[in-house]
């Protein structure tokens, strides 16, 4: 985690920085309003299957409790967005808010941050950086790890060591998807490859659809994606015949029999910590990093037909997550154009922030990331 | 997994495979949202709204079959759907001075919007999917034997192509619809009442369209979610102009675009990357070339409806 001092109201009352009296003020606000309001904002639907399910499974643990949740479904990254957090702040008191999606950030978020400073803002995306307003924060989780560990369980099941990845758009969190579970299944068979199809947006059920099932004409045996709402694509593979490794939740319900494991994110133990902080007037770094061992991302429970040998190789990398860590990204590592992209002897750690630029796809990809 | 065992291992032949096998898969909702959208044209009015018409059918189709338990309830209950939401256009339209192009926008929103109120219960469930004619029986190929799993509802719309364009030309209800279209003066000087005709042609486009939502939540992708549609109702409209008001010209039309749609992913799952938005694009180059093709500054569009407030 980057640690960044961060400009809390409750170190303004610790009397760390006395006569900034604006700042102190939302506290009376927020306590005439009866204890704290948090507000949550999704793109699109709360029981997608997916991203926004991922949030809301957040919330929910906030509400558990007992703090006061307002919530808000399907706002668009555009202006209206800034109504619904006004609406939040104003008319709910709400004194903390996870707008969730990655596009509220700039400008919506920054907009708010500036008019609202008595009100903290939570972004996840790890779009924040030194010089944005101290009230706006970024967190985000290192799912590659958990990519890696699916790519590792699939590597054990498939008979064709062809793998087919469903993808939105080639941005760098995607890419770094695409190679950590590409990575994790050549770590157990170097010949295994994974086919990516861009379907150029977030949300395209038909084509997500089609993707899968060229996929499957292909003779890929493993499936996964890094779309929206994994619902599609899961349910299509299912149909198929084909196993699946899901993404942002649980989708096992959608594939009982082909259903492996899954990346999730595991919100509803990083969101009552950081309200936890955020209650005792603890300061919130800028960025809030972490993965497996911090609780940011966990793995689906292995379904029925992952062999015992997948649980235990990747039970064994987990541990390591889980202890002093370990580099997925570790030189040599070339990408499928058969460039050198981190030579041997550089080992870049998940908290290294060059992979957060990542524009290339690794050896055993077959797609193009531009 | 013996499926994926067996995967033939066909190279570059996948892709016209998969372009076919999506051209059937795909096609489904543009070809009943055309052919119902094509009636309504025809009797003179247009009605934009079936894109909302198209969603609100995938939902009452997928809570349709998910309460029942039977998909083709389901499908019914998505006609049904449509069939009001038709007579809510035609009944707005049928006041004077009111323009239809209006209407149906307002009825797009109005739809979509009420769609996405009452499904949200619907996005977790799974309910019961129509079932697939595997016509692919007689080949060995996994591939093919996928690309030809057709649906029962593509079928009813391959019957009713033909049957449309004989009973617009043979019937004397598809006459009075094509006279309301062409000249609302002629068909009340035959005592026929424009708007009458009007209403019920506007309905049938509304039934199909709802009919051509359910396809996508009963069966391909096969489940209720908020952005199941990515416009294929108002595609569906433009393709009526595009297939020149002939119900073939809107199943072949419906086949190009599956196809097209098709055409991006199978490509890259080949391991042709470049131009990849472009191939994901190629439906919507594919209408501006043909609409540029067949465009004419002199003469107007043949077969258009006489009535049709966007010819004349």
């Amino acid at each position: 985690m980057t640690f960044v001092p961060s400009f809390s109201r409750r170190a303004v009352l610790a009397g760390l920085s006395a006569g900034v009296a604006a700042a102190a003020l939302p506290l009376a606000r927020g306590r005439a309003a009866g204890g704290l309001t948090v507000g949550f904002i999704y793109v699109g639907a709360r029981d997608d299957y997916g991203y926004n399910q991922a949030h809301a499974a957040g919330a929910a643990a906030v509400k558990a409790l007992g703090i006061k949740v307002v919530e808000e479904e399907r706002v668009p990254e555009t202006i209206d967005v800034e109504k619904t957090m006004e609406s939040m702040i104003n008319l709910d008191g709400a004194a903390l808010l996870f707008p969730t999606s990655f596009g509220y950030f700039d400008p919506h978020i920054l907009k708010l941050a500036k008019k609202y400073q008595d009100v903290t803002f939570l972004h996840c995306g790890g779009l924040w950086h030194d010089g944005l307003p101290a009230n706006t924060h970024s967190y985000f989780g290192y799912i590659d790890e958990a990519e890696y560990l699916a790519g590792i369980v699939a590597a054990h099941v498939t008979k064709t060591r062809k793998f087919g990845f469903v993808a939105a758009k080639p941005i760098p969190q995607v890419l770094r998807n695409i190679n950590a579970f590409t990575l994790g299944a050549r770590s157990i068979d170097p010949t295994i490859t994974t086919q990516v199809i861009f379907t150029g947006d977030w949300s395209m059920p038909v084509k997500e659809a089609e993707a899968t099932n060229s996929l499957a004409d292909q003779g890929v045996d493993v499936v996964t994606c890094h779309v929206d709402s994994p619902k599609v694509v899961i349910e299509t593979a299912e149909k198929r015949g084909l196993f699946t490794t899901g993404y942002h939740a649980n989708q096992a319900v959608l594939a009982p029999k082909g259903y492996l494991t899954g990346a999730e994110w595991n919100w509803e133990s990083l969101y009552p910590t950081l309200i936890g902080m955020f209650q005792a007037g603890k300061p919130i770094p800028g960025l809030v990093r972490g993965g497996l061992k911090a609780g940011f991302v966990k793995l689906s429970p292995y379904g029925a037909v992952v062999p015992d040998a997948a649980r235990a190789a990747a039970e064994a990398i987990k541990a390591k997550f889980m202890g002093d860590g370990f580099a997925i990204f570790a030189g040599e590592i070339k990408d499928n154009k058969g460039a050198v992209v981190i030579p041997a002897g550089t080992v870049r750690g998940q908290t290294d922030i060059e992979l957060e630029k990542m524009s290339y796809l690794v050896e055993g990809v077959i797609g193009a990331a531009a | 997994m013996s499926d994926v065992a067996l995967a033939a291992n066909l190279g570059l032949w996948t892709v016209p495979i998969a372009v076919v096998g999506g051209a059937i898969r795909v096609s489904t909702p543009f070809l009943f949202v055309s052919l119902g959208e094509l009636v309504t044209e025809k009797s003179g009015r247009i009605n934009l709204g079936l894109e909302g018409t198209l969603v609100m059918g995938a939902m009452s189709g997928f809570a349709g079959a998910w309460l029942s338990g039977s998909p083709w309830l389901g499908v019914l209950l998505a006609g049904l759907v449509g069939i009001a939401l038709g007579a809510l256009h035609a009944g707005i339209c049928s006041l004077p001075r009111v323009n239809d192009i209006a209407v149906g926008i307002a009825l797009m929103l109005f739809g979509t919007g009420l769609a996405f109120y009452l499904g949200k219960p619907l996005v977790q469930p799974k309910a019961p999917t129509l079932p697939a004619l595997p016509l692919g029986w007689w080949s060995d190929i996994p591939q093919i034997r996928a690309a030809l799993e057709v649906n029962g509802l593509f079928v009813i719309g391959l019957v009713l192509t033909p049957l449309l364009r004989w009973a617009l030309s043979n019937t004397r209800w598809g006459m009075i619809v094509r006279m309301v279209g062409d000249s609302a003066e002629a068909a009340r000087a035959l005592g026929y009442s424009p708007l009458r005709v009007r209403l019920a042609a506007t309905c049938f486009g509304g039934f199909m369209a709802g009919v051509g939502g359910s396809f996508l939540s009963l069966y391909y992708p096969g489940s209720w979610n908020e952005g199941l549609s990515s416009g294929q109702g108002i595609t569906a409209v433009a393709l009526v102009i595009f297939a020149r008001w002939n119900p073939v010209g809107c199943f072949l039309a419906s086949l190009l675009f599956g196809g097209a749609v098709a055409l991006g992913p199978a490509l890259q799952a080949v391991g042709v990357t470049a131009g990849a938005y472009l191939f994901n694009a190629a439906p919507y180059i594919l209408t501006l070339v043909i609409l540029i093709l067949s465009s004419s500054s002199r003469h107007r569009i043949a077969g258009a409806p006489g009535e049709l407030s966007v010819t004349r």
